[in-house]
């Protein structure tokens, strides 16, 4: 097990770089905890697989250098570098059994038999897969082949990290569920420091104490995910983050509020004099449909998505998503949409600007 | 006008893909197939589309027999998984190649091609090729090769599945937009319950090769006709915990118990499972009547608004979907609170013996 830094680390593709534009990712620094559980979280060709790829060490940065504790690793091979990784589609070996796969990383390394047998049930157990140990992975289903690559992934105890490539893509929501729990026991079972790759936030939020939000290269946001819920710092991260993603108006800020198009909001903190183009967020979490407190709003369309509604509406002339939970009337005479003060954030230029001076609303 | 499948069943090499299953979709419906994979939901779409030959039973399109027409003379268009374009052709081109094959006249190709294009809002990207364009443009362009026929049955089997969850979220948004434009039969194939609830309409819950219930998206969703339509239908999976109705009471043991009023009050004494689903569960007591259950928690997930709680109750596993953000300690003794009012009661085969009485509720104020 190891921390993971990474100094002044940057990646083109060209040969020459030019501009910033030439960079899949951006200059950072970085330490990753010994012992965390991240989550790299982004669309396609926002830099993650780049960066995932760099700490394997399939590809070699164009610049920075990558240190596993004090050991400066950017030039070792995968091979040297002591990491399991899982891959998005399964990687089994067909004709052996499923016991022999689970074993042969142990096997390769020349761990004694009995250790191999007892570390082999244990996995085993975790995967729910006992009963078939002794079949050959021929014929086993997607959903079970991938549970053994995440089970071989996981059945060395020494290695420096464990690295997921986007593992759930190919297994049924059902199954999500619980691969997901179990990924999460073995990490506080065993504190190995893990990195897990993904487009889908649930994945991300739900596996990782922090997760990495990147976007054009770039990490915008590492955090927790109540941070990247409550306080997003860049406007991507409020987007990609909540489904639907934060509802963003274009606003004047002044003091303690914030002026948009025929209306005025009370925000939650006094801010200075800002710079840009200035927003605020709001979640549509914390903006509630009221009978004539807050803007006018106009209601689209009302969509049931079972635990809760969601409306699609218009206010300050900007399309606006609403959340409601299930059991709450949405009646005719529901009017005018109220934001949370403390709730909503302040944006200029994309990127989130702190108060300066919190106060409570009246 | 209607799609009818008249115990329409198919067996390869003496396994039942499919059991005998009668259906009729209506025009300008948006049909959802939803379960787990290899619960049949392709195996049907072939069925509907012409490709597969049923072993048993007839499919009629406007009371016509067309169980042994060809896909090629049906007016079929289907949409996979994977993003099916020809990478050489532009992507006007792609849209305008199945008119290309049936003789269409070449003004009447290009009205055609430029509209779907428009619906689609590939309009800017008409000259370029789909590898140039992003996963969901890609997607897109196959919808519109789909569309731009005009055929009379759409099939979409978990045409989102490969695309990127905000990607997937637009479409989602587009999808019932572009069917109501079309006045088409769409029939969706999904894995996931919120796909289904999102897009509406009517959904056939799928297991096993049974359809084991067909009716209005929110009825399915809040009235599941049994246990299996109700697991098919929930994420995260639906928590049951068996229960005995006993003169005015139902005992979920441990001392747990709640009046049997309400739909409750006429079903007959005796042993039941009642099933609730995991934004249910809570950390407290909202109501008078909720009921207590003693909880060992396993792992909790946090996922910024909301925590998933997964939850020992003797020997059944749940998951409760909670507001805020709760830290908590694996192996902790925990109270986990049950509003009567979101319980179903199933019967000993599984079939609902009794809905939530919230459910009723919900769909009465949406009727």
């Amino acid at each position: 097990m190891a921390r993971i830094t990474l100094k002044n680390l940057a990646h083109s593709y060209s040969a020459n770089p030019k501009s910033d534009s030439d960079f899949a990712l951006k200059e950072m620094d970085h330490v990753w905890d010994d012992g965390g559980a991240y989550a790299l979280l982004g669309s396609s060709g926002c830099g993650k697989s780049t960066l995932l790829n760099i700490i394997s060490g399939l590809l070699r940065p164009s610049q920075g250098r990558v240190l596993f504790g004090d050991t400066d690793m950017t030039d070792a091979a995968t091979a040297q570098r002591n990491i399991a990784q899982v891959f998005q589609f399964p990687v089994v070996y067909d004709t052996m059994t499923v016991r022999d796969n689970l074993a042969f990383p142990l096997r390769n390394r020349g761990m004694d038999a009995k250790y191999i047998a007892d570390r082999v049930a244990q996995i085993a157990r975790m995967i729910g897969m006992e009963e078939t140990l002794n079949r050959k992975a021929q014929g086993l289903t997607a959903d079970a082949k991938q549970k053994i690559s995440l089970g071989r992934g996981m059945v060395r105890e020494d290695v420096n990290a464990i690295l997921f490539d986007e593992p759930l893509t190919v297994i049924d929501p059902h199954m999500k569920w619980e691969l997901r729990t179990q990924l999460k026991q073995l990490h506080r079972q065993f504190g190995h420091t893990m990195i897990y790759v993904t487009h889908d936030q649930t994945e991300a939020l739900t596996f990782a104490d922090k997760v990495v939000v990147m976007y054009d290269g770039r990490v915008v946001q590492m955090g927790t995910p109540q941070e990247l819920f409550e306080t997003p710092a860049h406007t991507f991260v409020g987007y990609f983050i909540g489904s639907p993603g934060m509802n963003l108006f274009d606003a004047k800020i002044e003091g303690n509020r914030a002026h948009l198009q025929g209306a005025s909001v009370q925000l939650g903190a006094a801010y200075g004099p800002i710079t840009g183009r200035t927003q605020i967020g709001i979640r549509p979490e914390f903006a509630v449909l009221t009978k004539g407190e807050g803007l006018p709003v106009s209601i689209r369309r009302v969509e049931d998505v079972g635990r809760h509604r969601l409306v699609r509406a218009e206010a300050a002339g900007q399309p606006l998503n609403i959340v409601v939970p299930e059991g709450l009337p949405i009646g005719a005479d529901m009017t005018h949409v109220s934001f949370v003060a403390d709730k909503i954030n302040v944006y200029a230029d994309d990127w989130r600007v702190s108060a300066t001076s919190v106060e409570r609303a009246a | 006008m209607a799609l009818q499948l008249e115990g329409v069943s198919r067996v390869v090499a003496g396994r039942v893909h499919i059991h005998p299953t009668t259906l009729t979709l209506q025009k300008g419906t948006m049909n959802v197939l939803l379960g787990p994979t290899l619960s049949g939901k392709t195996s049907l779409m072939r069925l509907m589309a012409g490709l597969d030959a049923p072993t048993t039973g007839r499919i009629l399109w406007d009371g016509q027999d067309v169980t042994g027409v060809r896909v090629q003379d049906r007016g079929v268009a289907m949409v996979y998984q994977q993003f099916i374009n020809y990478p050489g052709l532009s992507v006007y081109e792609n849209i305008a190649s199945p008119l290309r094959i049936t003789g269409v006249a070449r003004d009447e190709i290009d009205r055609r091609v430029r509209e779907t294009a428009e619906m689609m809002r590939l309009t800017p990207m008409l000259d370029r090729k789909p590898l140039e364009l992003s996963g969901g443009q890609q997607q897109r362009c196959a919808l519109a090769r789909a569309l731009v026929k005009g055929a009379g049955l759409v099939l979409l089997d978990e045409p989102l599945a490969n695309l990127d969850y905000k990607l997937r979220e637009e479409l989602r948004v587009e999808i019932p937009r572009i069917f109501e434009a079309s006045g088409a039969i769409f029939v969706y194939a999904t894995t996931e319950p919120e796909e289904a609830l999102l897009l509406g309409g009517h959904t056939a819950a799928l297991h096993q090769g049974w359809v084991a219930q067909f009716g209005p998206t929110p009825t399915v969703y809040r009235q599941p006709a049994d246990m299996t339509t109700a697991r098919v239908f929930s994420d995260p999976p639906m928590n049951f915990v068996s229960c005995f109705k006993e003169g005015h009471r139902i005992n979920f043991g441990d001392r747990a118990n709640a009046p049997a009023d309400g739909v409750f009050a006429a079903l007959p004494d005796g042993r039941y499972t009642a099933g609730f689903r995991a934004n249910h569960l809570e950390m407290n007591k909202h109501s008078g009547q909720a009921v207590e259950f003693p909880c060992v928690l396993g792992v909790s997930e946090i996922t910024g608004s909301e925590t998933f709680l997964h939850i020992h109750h003797g020997d059944d596993r749940w998951v409760g979907l909670v507001h805020g953000v709760h830290d908590l300690t694996p192996g902790d003794h925990v109270s986990l609170w049950l509003d009567p009012a979101h319980v179903y009661l199933f019967d000993a085969n599984g079939q609902l013996a009794a809905p939530a009485a919230y459910a009723l509720d919900e769909l009465k104020g949406a009727a």
